[in-house]
This record gives C-alpha cells, structure tokens and sequence, in this order.
C-alpha cells in the first residue's frame, strides 16, 4: 500500500510537469487550430536557459523561474511572429509543416551548441520527510505546488479577464471576432506567450526534479505532453490537465509493472486507442463539417 | 523548348528506359564510377522512391503523413530478416527481390490499417496518428531482441546495386502515374480537391484513401529495404522523425502532387544533403530551416501541380485536344 501511495506521489509529479507542457500545446490549439509542434523544443531550450542563468549567476528559485518564464514567452513570441504568422491564411498543412521545421531548428541548434548532456545545478536544499511509511520531498511539493498554481492561475485568466475572453472568443469564430474589434495578433501573441511561459516553468521544474537535460527532452518529454493534449482533448485546457495526470498515471504504473523500455510503445499505442474510439480526445468535442 | 510540352515521339520514352538500364549495368558490371559517386547514385534512386510514394498521400491525396519513415523502418527489417535470417542459404540474384517485395508487402499490409484509421480523422489528427505510428514502430523495433533491438541490426548483405535501384525506381513511377491517371485514382485527387463533394459525386473515397495509403506505403517499404541492403546496418533510431523530415523536405521542395516535381526535389535534396555533410549536426538545423522558408515562399514547391509532359499518359494530351 505503502508502495503504491509512494507511486502516486511520483505520478502526480511527472503528471504535473506534462500537464503545464500540455497547457502550451492546447492553448495554441485552442486559438489557431494549428499544432505547434515546436512546444516540445521550446520546453527543452527552457531548460537550457535555466542551465545557463544558473551558471552566470546563483540565483534563488523565483527569480529563476521567473526569468526563464519570461525568456521562453519571448522566444514563443518570435517564433509566432517570424514562422507562423505568414502562414496564418495558408493551408493548414503548411503550418503543420512549418511547425515541425521550427521544432528540428531549434533542437538540432541546441544538440549542435550543446552535444552532450548538462547536469543542472542545483538550486534548491531539498528535505524529505517520512511519514507513515512514505516519504516525500520538498521538491515534489514545490513541484507539484508551483504546477497547481499556474494552472489555476491560468484557469482564472481564462475565465475572467478580457483577454482570457477574447482567446475563448477566437476559439469560437476566428473571423468575425476581428469584425468586433477584437485585436486579433495580440491575442495571438498573448497566447504564445503565455503558453511558452507555462513550458518554460516545466522546464525548470524538470531540471529540478531530473537534473541530466540534453536536447533530446524535446522529444522525450516535449512529445509525450504532446500525446497529453491530444488524449485530453487538443484545444481543450482541461483536457490538456486531465491528459497531463493520466499520462503521468499511466507511465509510472507501466515502469512499475513492466520493463521501462515498453513505455513509449505502450504510449503511443495508448494514443492510438484513444483515438480510434474518440478521434477527439477525452474531453474534445469534434470538428464540425460544414457542406 | 517546345519539344517539353509535348508528349514524347511514341518509343521514345522506352528507348530512353533502355538505355538508363544498360547504363546502370554496364556502370555495376565494368566499374565505370567510384564507390562514392555509386553510392550517392543509389542514394538517389532510394529517395526518388521515398519521395514519389510519399508524395501520393501528402500530394495527390492532400493528406499530411508523417509516418513514411515508420514504413521504410518495417520493409528494411523485415528484408533484412528474409535475407540474413530466413533465406541465408539463398542466390543473392532471387534472393534479394524477395526480400525486397516482403518488406514492401509488410509496408503495404500495415499501411491498409493506417489507410483505415484515416476514415476517422482527417487533417492535424491524421499528423497525429501517422505520428504515433512512427513512434510505436520504433520502439517496438527497439524492444524485439530478435532483430537487435536498440544496438540494431548487423551483417546484412550488399546487395542493393545500382540496376536494382533503378528497376524500383522504374516500377514506382510507373505504378504512381498509372495510379494517377486512371479513372480509379481521379478519386485520390478527389479527395484532396474536396472530400465531400467527391462523396456526392459517387467516388467511393473510402477505397480511394485507402488504395493510395497502400501503394504509398508499399513503395515505402520497398525504399527501406534496398536502404538496408545498401548500409548493410540498421537500427530504429535511422527511421526518426528526422528521417519523415527529410522525405517531408523532398516532397516540398520539389513539389506536391507532381511526378517531376518529386524527382527534381530528391535530386536537389540529395546533392545538397551530400554538400553539406561537412557541417555535421548544423546540417539538420539548415535542412529545416530550407523547408520553413520554403513553406513561407513558395509551398507548393519547385514543380507545384505542375508535370513534365513526357511523365503524362499520351492519351491525357489526345483529350485535351479533343476538348478543343
């Protein structure tokens, strides 16, 4: 029982850190009906700039995540601005495309720069504690602590602030919005910030909690968020929350019950599944055709 | 330049064909070109093949599949097996077209199911599901101790010659164009111009979809088996997402949806991939960043819906003139 309480814990910690990847897949989704898949890299170079802001100067722990948060939306905005805005009214395939070219720039830069792997510094004196059996450490509490709050914090800003508003309004109808003088390339840019930004404090919380990054965590945990948004529901937040816990659920029980090399077939294969009984994911409502 | 938009004179075209053949046959038999220059020529044949067939789901169909790597993973595996494993007692010379066609069939096969999953979805999903498919690929291979698992797969014979190649090359070409200009392959190109209305009209888009996702898949497979008998070393992590990029790359650069376009894009894209070597890792950062811009400039590419007319059935040219 012990064990499994044990487990729960771990599950809830990876959870968290792919459910606030997932957030940037869904929110992005959600806005342009486009599927960034550079989001995976971007939480990757988030890593990284932690890694270097560590080794210029020590600083605390907010002030790290801060700054890294605010370094990767920035990066999310140029990427928007220089690759993705051009192709606004183009077919959807080349966005797909471009996306996905964006996403090999930047991980093949970063594995060019940085070929082998770095260990992150520490920055955080983490105490466990034992209670009735389990332990716990202040790292996954602060981990699972910092995840939960911005996702909350961004449930508020979707729900009830006016910019949260006009993404809803985007989502709906992205073209008679602008009809109401709704600036649309603002939103747009807010929302790839503010995505970024939430995969840029799961890299930090990442490198806390695994400190070896390399540039590969795109595709090893970037992707499996991916599959995250999607089980949830792509475009649909909370779906990209609920997806974020069950994946995590789900890997650790296969490392538990079976050899860790299956855990990326048994993902994917997972995907597959869902999709074939919901082609739109948990929580996603499906597409309407129009004639 | 006349000459170029016009069918060819009738035998030309197999005379043409013979002569390539010979070519490549007296160049294999007597050595004419180093092993460098050979290799690169096979290099090509490999990727004309990947680019044509991959381009009849993202070109003609107007689908976006990024599994086309996945397929090439299982027709190189299992042609491997056949040929290192199960018929190692066998001639090379029957030996290896066997191999070759049951790594395409395998393709094909899984390609069937994919083709059936693709009713569902269409679009970002499709990337989704042609995505999950590469990944499963992989690690399955990875976990099948049997065929080397992650360290991969060792010993295989050279056996793809430069004769091979072109023979497949040959087939692909042929088979596509056929494909695509038959009544039955009309409806593939239906599908991409408007699925529902092709619906309406009484194309059967289910058979459509599902006949281009094999043909392509095949041919997929049939490329990743002459790029295992050409390397003579496979392992899971060759067939990445890296490697789709590159098909992905061929395709849009030399254009959707066209014959000529396909070829010009693999030989563009295999020159330059060859130019660039020296940079090492660099090389896969200019390599997407090629088809960023290209997206951004140009995204139908070089030869965009366009076809060079000696790659157009003669009877297409014989219905434009009666229209007139």
């Amino acid at each position: 029982m012990d064990y499994f309480a044990q487990q729960a814990i771990n599950a809830v910690q990876l959870g968290s850190i792919y459910a606030l990847i997932a957030l940037g897949y869904s929110m992005v989704y959600g806005v342009l009906v486009m599927i960034n898949f550079a989001h995976g890299d971007v939480f990757m170079v988030s890593a990284f700039f932690c890694f270097l802001l560590l080794l210029v100067a020590p600083v605390p722990f907010v002030a790290a995540l801060l700054i890294v948060m605010l370094a990767t939306a920035l990066l999310g905005v140029c990427i928007e601005r220089l690759a993705y805005r051009p192709l606004r009214n183009a077919p959807r395939v080349s966005a797909i495309i471009t996306a996905l070219g964006c996403g090999l720039v930047i991980q093949n830069t970063t594995l060019s720069l940085s070929p082998y792997s770095q260990r992150m510094p520490e920055i955080f004196k983490s105490v466990t504690w034992h209670l009735a059996g389990i332990s716990i450490s202040s790292l996954q509490l602060l981990i699972i602590g910092v995840s939960v709050g911005l996702m909350v914090a961004l449930d508020f800003f979707i729900r009830k602030t006016r910019y949260g508003m006009a993404m809803r309004a985007i989502a709906q109808d992205r073209f008679s919005v602008p009809l109401m003088g709704v600036p649309v390339n603002t939103i747009i840019s807010v929302t790839f910030a503010i995505g970024a930004a939430l995969g840029g404090a799961a890299g930090v919380l990442y490198g806390l909690a695994y400190p070896v990054i390399g540039a590969s965590m795109g595709i090893l945990v970037g992707w499996k968020a991916f599959v995250a948004a999607v089980i949830g529901g792509i475009g649909n937040v909370r779906g990209a929350v609920l997806g974020g816990y069950l994946l995590g659920a789900v890997e650790v029980l296969i490392v538990t019950v079976m050899p860790s090399t299956y855990r990326d077939l048994v993902v994917y294969s997972l995907l597959l599944v869902i999709l074939v009984f919901k082609p739109y994911g948990l929580l996603g409502r499906p597409a309407v055709q129009k004639v | 330049m006349r000459w170029l938009r016009q069918p060819p004179p009738r035998g030309v075209l197999l005379a043409l064909l013979g002569v390539c053949l010979a070519a490549c046959f007296a160049v294999e038999r007597f050595g004419l070109v180093d092993d460098y220059v050979r290799f690169v020529l096979v290099t090509l044949g490999i990727n004309i093949i990947l680019c044509v067939s991959l381009n009849l789901v993202n070109g003609w169909m107007g689908e976006f599949s990024v599994g086309h790597a996945g397929f090439m993973a299982l027709g190189a595996y299992l042609s491997a097996c056949v040929s290192v494993k199960w018929l190692e007692w066998g001639d090379p010379l029957w030996m290896f077209p066997v191999a070759v066609c049951a790594g395409g069939l395998l393709a094909g096969a899984v390609g069937f199911l994919l083709g059936l999953l693709s009713f569902k979805t269409r679009g970002d999903y499709l990337a989704i599901i042609t995505l999950a498919f590469l990944m499963i690929v992989k690690s399955g291979l990875e976990n099948i101790p049997y065929v080397g698992g992650p360290r991969g797969f060792l010993g295989i014979g050279s056996h793809t010659t430069l004769l091979w190649t072109a023979l497949w090359v040959v087939v692909t070409l042929w088979t596509i164009r056929n494909l695509v200009y038959s009544r039955f392959g009309r409806g593939i190109v239906a599908v991409r111009e408007d699925e529902i209305a092709a619906n309406a009209m009484g194309v059967d888009t289910r058979k459509a979809k599902l006949a281009a996702f094999v043909v392509s898949s095949f041919f997929g497979g049939v490329a990743g088996a002459l790029f295992a008998h050409q390397l003579q070393f496979i392992n899971p992590s060759v067939f990445d997402i890296v490697k789709s990029t590159e098909i992905l790359v061929m395709v849009y650069l030399g254009g959707v949806g066209s014959l000529a376009g396909s070829i010009l894009g693999a030989t563009v894209f295999t020159i330059l991939a060859q130019l660039l070597q020296p940079l090492g890792t660099w090389r896969m950062v200019i390599l997407p960043l090629i088809l960023v811009l290209l997206m951004i400039f140009r995204p139908r590419g070089i030869m965009g819906m366009r076809e060079f007319a000696w790659f157009v059935p003669r009877r297409e040219f014989k219905r434009k003139e009666d229209g007139k």
